[in-house]
């Protein structure tokens, strides 16, 4: 750790665990609803449990972000941030926020816009935090020196930050509504995310790979190029049956085939430095990491998302559990592993110590992606036949439902994975203190076989 | 390549290009807000029972379970056309009536069936909601969903 103030990351890096936890169990219950329906429906009910799986989703990934923030701009503006007091407070209200919300939930007390339930004291809370952290890392950032990797990141949390303002905003006409919720929702995540998560993933790839800034920085600005070129008319696609003009069934089929462009050329870029770099960094569990972020998220927002962006097949499938299925694989691949690599990176840095435990986090990488590809596999399989037997056929929604009986128990059991490996991700960053599998030496300048 | 390409330049098209984007997006999205004022939704009155009707269900979260023109969560029908499903579209009372009745009958307590939470809803309320669905079935969704089962 070059400097003192990189330290907030870890109480960020904590708080995100802790929160991820929470997502994952609530999943779990929720993956248990489907197979066992009865289960605390008095008491509990699935509409509740949803809310805190997909808010905790949320607020976690961003605790990510914004601790991976406070993590590299110090490192490239080589310099401290402006003030680690504000730091802590901006955590602060995020984590007492957030557990407003969980406890309000749980009371019955929450908004009905979809992922932005939080009563209102909590969204301004929100805000509030936001405002800390640009007035707090713009400072650092402009008194410091400015790369591509802090020009990208910081141009990502700011328009981030400002899409929020439209949480506030809830017409009363439904379909306006629904068009403006959409400009938190998907400009998040199919635009101002990408460029954070590619600003982090060109850092990890810097510091992983050794290959050459000026290589790195300049395909850094090809891919958000690309990714903001398709994904703000790319929005299109979730205008085609909400009360928007059939234009947007036009555009949103172009411009979200284009999307699948930038999550191809970060898989690309990822794989190509890692191949051109020739350092040996000892920390091969964020390596992982970062390559199965990229790979995942070309799977799951890439292919998964354009398999049902084309308006013609949107008309048939949309709402149903390839949606799911998409949602829970783009999620994975690039918000979730992506945070995991930064922290499977940053950690040993941020405790002062050698990398360690890199076999039980990588166990855990491929419980997690298994669990998640196969959960993928079977709701999307579950989504054909509810796609073909309620769309196409004219079933009713509750008997189509009850034909999907084993793709649940399955999408169950490769939940359980997913926990396990979470759980077992945490337990590898914050409680093992030595590596459970001894390393062989390193050779320097073996031959390699067959050669 | 890394001649024509330089990092500026690279840079320079990012931006230069994303700010074009954001202009047709803004513009586009002006002209969908008009659409949606003038036609989309113009078949019935946004009055203020529909209103309340949208705050009783954002209250109680019934997006967390159904979908509402395609959009919420899977775990229960989707509800943009339920009025037409019900053959209710047209008749204020009998969309309340079906629907307070069904929404009385909850929990059903069916061992293996999924269950609809009891909410504590008022008369005025339920049909503040009959309405709220009523007024969303009107919409002009391009013809989605493709049949009634919705």
């Amino acid at each position: 750790m070059k400097y003192q103030s990189q330290k907030v990351a870890y109480a960020y890096f904590i708080a995100a665990m802790g929160l991820f936890a929470i997502q994952v169990l609530g999943g779990l219950l929720l993956g248990w609803i489907y197979v066992s329906p009865n289960t605390l429906s008095e008491v509990l009910p699935f509409n509740i449990v949803r809310m805190i799986h997909t808010n905790a989703l949320i607020v976690w990934l961003l605790l990510g972000f914004f601790g991976a923030a406070y993590y590299l701009v110090p490192e490239e503006s080589e310099r401290e941030i402006f003030s680690v007091k504000l730091a802590y407070l901006q955590l602060a209200i995020l984590v007492v926020g957030t557990l407003g919300a969980v406890g309000s939930y749980l009371v019955g007390i929450h908004g009905g816009r979809e992922f932005l339930e939080q009563p209102l004291w909590v969204k301004v809370g929100i805000l509030v935090a936001a405002v800390i952290f640009l007035v707090n890392l713009s400072l650092t950032f402009l008194a410091g020196r400015k790369t591509a990797i802090t020009n990208i990141l910081m141009m990502g949390l700011w328009l981030l930050c400002l899409l929020w303002v439209f949480a506030f905003i809830n017409p009363d006409n439904l379909s306006l509504d629904k068009m403006y919720w959409w400009f938190v929702v998907h400009l998040w995540v199919e635009a101002t995310w990408e460029l954070v998560m590619a600003a982090i993933l060109g850092f990890l790839m810097l510091k992983l790979t050794g290959v050459d800034r000026e290589v790195i920085e300049k395909w850094l600005y090809v891919i958000v190029a690309t990714a903001l070129f398709s994904g703000i008319l790319g929005t299109g696609h979730h205008f085609y049956w909400i009360g928007t003009p059939g234009y947007w069934q036009w555009i949103g089929s172009i411009f979200s085939t284009f999307e699948v462009v930038p999550f191809f050329a970060m898989m690309s870029f990822a794989v190509i430095m890692v191949w051109k770099g020739r350092k040996n960094h000892p920390n091969k569990a964020a390596l992982l990491w970062s390559l199965g972020s990229s790979t995942v998220a070309f799977f799951g927002a890439g292919v998964w998302g354009f398999l049902h962006t084309l308006h013609g097949v949107n008309f048939y499938t949309h709402g149903t559990q390839i949606t799911a299925a998409h949602g829970h694989l783009s999620f994975y691949g690039a918000y979730v592993a992506l945070n995991l690599a930064m922290f499977s990176y940053a950690m040993p840095v941020l405790k002062g110590r050698a990398p360690y435990n890199q076999v039980l986090n990588m166990a855990s990488f491929w419980l997690m992606t298994g669990g998640m590809a196969f959960m993928t596999f079977t709701l999307t399989f579950a989504g054909t036949i509810q796609t073909h037997m309620q769309r196409i056929v004219g079933d009713y929604y509750m008997d189509v439902q009850d034909q999907l009986g084993l793709f649940y128990v399955m999408r169950f059991g490769s939940g359980v994975a997913v926990v396990i490996g979470a759980i077992l991700f945490i337990y590898a960053m914050l409680v093992v203190r030595r590596e459970v599998v001894k390393p062989g030496p390193v050779i320097k300048d073996a031959a390699v076989p067959g050669e | 390549m890394s001649e024509i390409l330089t990092k500026a330049r690279a840079r320079n098209v990012f931006y230069g290009g994303s700010i074009f984007f954001v202009v047709v997006f803004v513009a586009l999205t002006a002209q969908s807000h008009r659409h949606i004022t003038q036609t989309a939704t113009a078949g019935m009155e946004l009055t203020d029972e529909v209103r309340h009707g949208k705050h009783v269900w954002e209250r109680h979260s019934c997006i967390n379970c159904h979908t509402l023109h395609g959009e919420g969560a899977y775990f229960a029908p989707e509800l943009g056309n339920v009025m037409t499903r019900w053959g209710a579209t047209e008749d204020p009372e009998l969309a309340y009536e079906i629907l307070d009745g069904w929404m009385k009958a909850q929990p059903s307590g069916i061992e293996g069936r999924r269950q609809m939470p009891s909410f504590e809803i008022t008369d005025e309320e339920m049909r503040a909601l009959a309405e709220f669905l009523r007024w969303a079935d009107q919409t002009d969704t391009q013809n989605w969903p493709p049949n009634d089962a919705g």
